[in-house]
């Protein structure tokens, strides 16, 4: 195999990994955004998201026999999926996390870990009962639709995308535009407005805060909404993406994720964007490592295949917590010594 | 003093019991997953084994016994299986288990039901190590992998005219077994393996559908179940790959395609459950099953009524043997193992020493257009020991 067979591939494999990426770095904000504020890992985050899919699913298929827009089914999805999820992560805080807010750090770690698997089987029954396990997204004719490569129906910017290896299909496409919208107005909302503002202050000190006339408890709930109406949205687009969820289906990425978060240096929001990006990208490169290893005639690499996409990300981690223990884009916090 | 209160109790409490009921009761147990990703295939296993019990129950009577069935989840995994099986054992009332779906649960649990000599009768598991234990429990109705793997392989080079195929499995002790079953026969073929890996994943794909994309195989192999390999097909077709792609008995659910949608177009699988179009005495069973259940039967229905009625013709040899009172469990499992099934919907079922099928068949399907169609039918025996 020759250069010019392999530059294409190479090309397409990091931008899925890219597309994946988006995915990882919704998710992860959803688990920042609440260490940021109350130095907390909210280990129900990954069943806040499946929840999200599981509302997309529903919004879908409901619609699915109806006339209507493609677009506004989706738009539709996403919003029911961020207030159903948002709610949801306001009320496991209320429920799971405020009366333990003065306990030691483990306990409500613990608790974290136990509200996400009564979140899981709730899950499953609430979709058992209908007979459905595997949920199969029922999205609208043409969204998978390719930008295409070799056929000769394509455009030729289509054609000229497929010959350098980017291939996409109209809900990549569509997931990218909706995680940029939602980076972005994260971004404006944390650092431009006044309630920004004023979680910032929660985040760096909850008595000062609460002092100087903040509702320390009010910020707290509403930075839980964010969070879970974020993962709500990473939800829809996992569905997007991957056509089926069940309700098991939110650990491994919600694992993924949160090692994006450190990776990026937890507490930081673009820290888990660029944490998420490089680990689909990384991903994606270990899935397809036995065959560069067939390639470069490295045959100890043939032993690599799709199944150690994950370790890949982990000892990524590992490395960074070694020689940066902040991550990527994290800063160390002297003032709390 | 305390022995005597004891035994009175026992001798009362017999006492009350037979008054309560003249008649004994047998159970039957299936042991299938009944809910989670593969609870499709498991809830046919159980409905057809229920038909069966429901046709021999008043046979069972005449001979003054009650028979019916009780249903075990082992969710397709290996741990709550094996714990079904210890709760099965302890019920001394069950006499014989049909199950399960999964070799990777049978292998555990028939282990487990050993100890206490409960027969087991399988209508699907196809690992070669099931039987190749040589357990006395274990026994099964259907073909082997290393008779399905090896007909997938020459169905892809007579039918397909593969030179390429790129091979993937579930990592379960099913698919990767299938999986090597096909490569060997491919090997032997001279076929190009482009490339041979297991996965875990359930949703992401997209690094092997890179990878098939650049290595261009002629077909696809995937030794899988069919929660995984519809998501599988769905993004393969997506990323406008339409090679045919060929899989074993794990693929045989109406299922494939809701999942899979359009992508489970030009797909092939061997299975060892056949279609109601391939049984002439299906008809009548296939009705009653809708009846029953509200739903068509499929491939592992008809096997799980199958091997329930090879069950409990192995129970009734074994009350004959013992004139007609109830037979110990360990007599169950010996005439479970010598049973001469007959009117049975796959023909005539007797086991050899290790409790394979002596002669089984495989069938091969496909699916265009949501449709299911019977492809071709191959007999297959039992390897000699």
């Amino acid at each position: 195999m020759d250069f010019a067979t392999l530059a294409p591939f190479l090309v397409g494999v990091i931008v899925s990994g890219l597309v994946l990426g988006f995915v990882y770095a919704i998710i992860a904000l959803g688990y920042t955004m609440v260490y940021g504020v109350l130095q907390l890992i909210n280990f129900a985050h990954s069943e806040v998201f499946v929840t999200g899919a599981v509302v997309g699913f529903e919004v879908f298929r409901v619609l699915g026999d109806s006339p209507m827009n493609g677009y506004l089914k989706l738009l539709i999805a996403l919003l029911a999926a961020m207030l159903v999820s948002g709610l949801l992560n306001v009320l496991i805080e209320r429920l799971a996390y405020r009366p333990l807010r003065n306990a030691p750090r483990l306990v409500p770690l613990i608790t974290a870990i136990g509200v996400s698997l009564i979140l899981q089987d709730l899950i499953r029954i609430i979709e058992g009962f209908q007979g459905r396990f595997d949920l199969t997204y029922r999205l609208p004719e043409g969204f998978s639709t390719s930008f295409c490569g070799a056929e000769s129906s394509c455009a030729p910017i289509g054609k000229f995308l497929g010959t350098v290896g980017i291939q996409l299909q109209l809900k990549e496409v569509m997931l990218v535009v909706v995680s940029l919208i939602m980076l972005g107005g994260l971004n404006y909302l944390v650092n431009y407005t006044k309630l920004g503002r004023a979680i910032r202050a929660v985040a760096q000190d909850r008595v000062t805060a609460g002092l100087m006339g903040i509702d320390a408890n009010g910020i707290i709930s509403l930075t839980f909404l964010i969070g879970g109406a974020l993962g709500g949205v990473s939800g829809v687009l996992f569905g997007l993406k991957f056509g089926t969820v069940n309700a098991y289906s939110g650990f491994d990425p919600g694992i993924v994720a949160f090692t994006a978060a450190v990776l990026g240096g937890i507490g930081s929001i673009p820290g888990a964007v660029l944490g998420g990006l490089v680990l689909g990208v990384i991903q994606n490169l270990i899935g397809v490592t036995n065959i560069l290893g067939n390639v470069l005639g490295l045959a100890n690499l043939g032993v690599i295949d799709s199944s150690y996409q994950r370790i890949g990300a982990f000892l990524v981690l590992v490395l960074i917590l070694i020689f940066k223990p902040t991550g990527l884009l994290g800063r160390s916090n002297t003032e709390k010594v | 003093m305390k022995k005597t209160s004891i035994l009175a109790l026992t001798l009362l409490g017999s006492l009350t019991l037979g008054a309560a009921s003249a008649q004994t009761t047998i159970k039957i147990a299936t042991l299938s997953p009944l809910s989670g990703g593969q609870s499709d295939l498991g809830t046919q296993i159980k409905n057809g084994a229920q038909l069966a019990v429901n046709e021999y129950a008043s046979q069972f009577k005449r001979l003054g016994f009650d028979l019916s069935l009780v249903g075990y989840d082992d969710q397709a995994d290996p741990a709550t299986g094996t714990a079904a099986a210890r709760k099965i054992a302890a019920d001394n009332s069950i006499l014989a288990v049909v199950g399960t779906l999964n070799s990777g649960v049978a292998i555990p649990s028939s282990a487990a039901l050993a100890p206490s000599h409960v027969a087991m009768v399988s209508p699907a598991n196809t690992a070669n190590q099931v039987t190749d234990r040589g357990l006395k429990n274990m026994n099964r109705i259907v073909a082997r992998d290393d008779a399905q793997g090896p007909a997938g392989a020459n169905f892809m080079v007579s039918k397909l005219k593969v030179k390429s195929v790129y091979l993937l499995n579930d990592k379960t002790a099913y698919g990767e077994g299938l999986a090597a079953e096909v490569k060997k026969a491919l090997q032997a073929k001279n076929v190009k393996i482009s490339g041979d890996e297991g996965t875990e994943e359930k949703s992401d794909f997209s690094a092997i559908i890179q990878k098939i994309k650049l290595t261009k195989p002629d077909a696809i192999y995937f030794g899988g179940i069919y929660n995984q390999v519809g998501v599988f097909l769905k993004q393969l077709r997506e990323q406008g790959v339409t090679i045919p792609v060929v899989g074993g008995d794990g693929l045989d659910s109406e299922q494939m395609v809701t999942i899979g949608g359009k992508g489970s177009d030009n797909v092939f699988y061997t299975t060892v459950a056949a279609p109601a179009e391939a049984l002439p005495a299906a008809k009548t069973v296939a009705n009653n099953y809708s009846k029953t259940f509200g739903k068509d039967i499929q491939g592992f229905g008809l096997f799980g009524y199958d091997a329930a009625k090879v069950t409990l013709q192995g129970v009734l040899a074994a009350i004959k043997a013992n004139g007609n009172k109830l037979p110990s469990r360990e007599q169950v499992e010996t005439a479970v193992r010598k049973v001469r099934a007959t009117g049975l919907l796959s023909g005539t079922v007797q086991f050899n020493s290790v409790g394979d099928r002596q002669s089984a068949k495989m069938y091969i399907m496909n699916i265009n257009n949501g449709k299911f169609t019977l492809d071709s039918t191959i007999s297959v025996k039992a390897p000699t020991q």
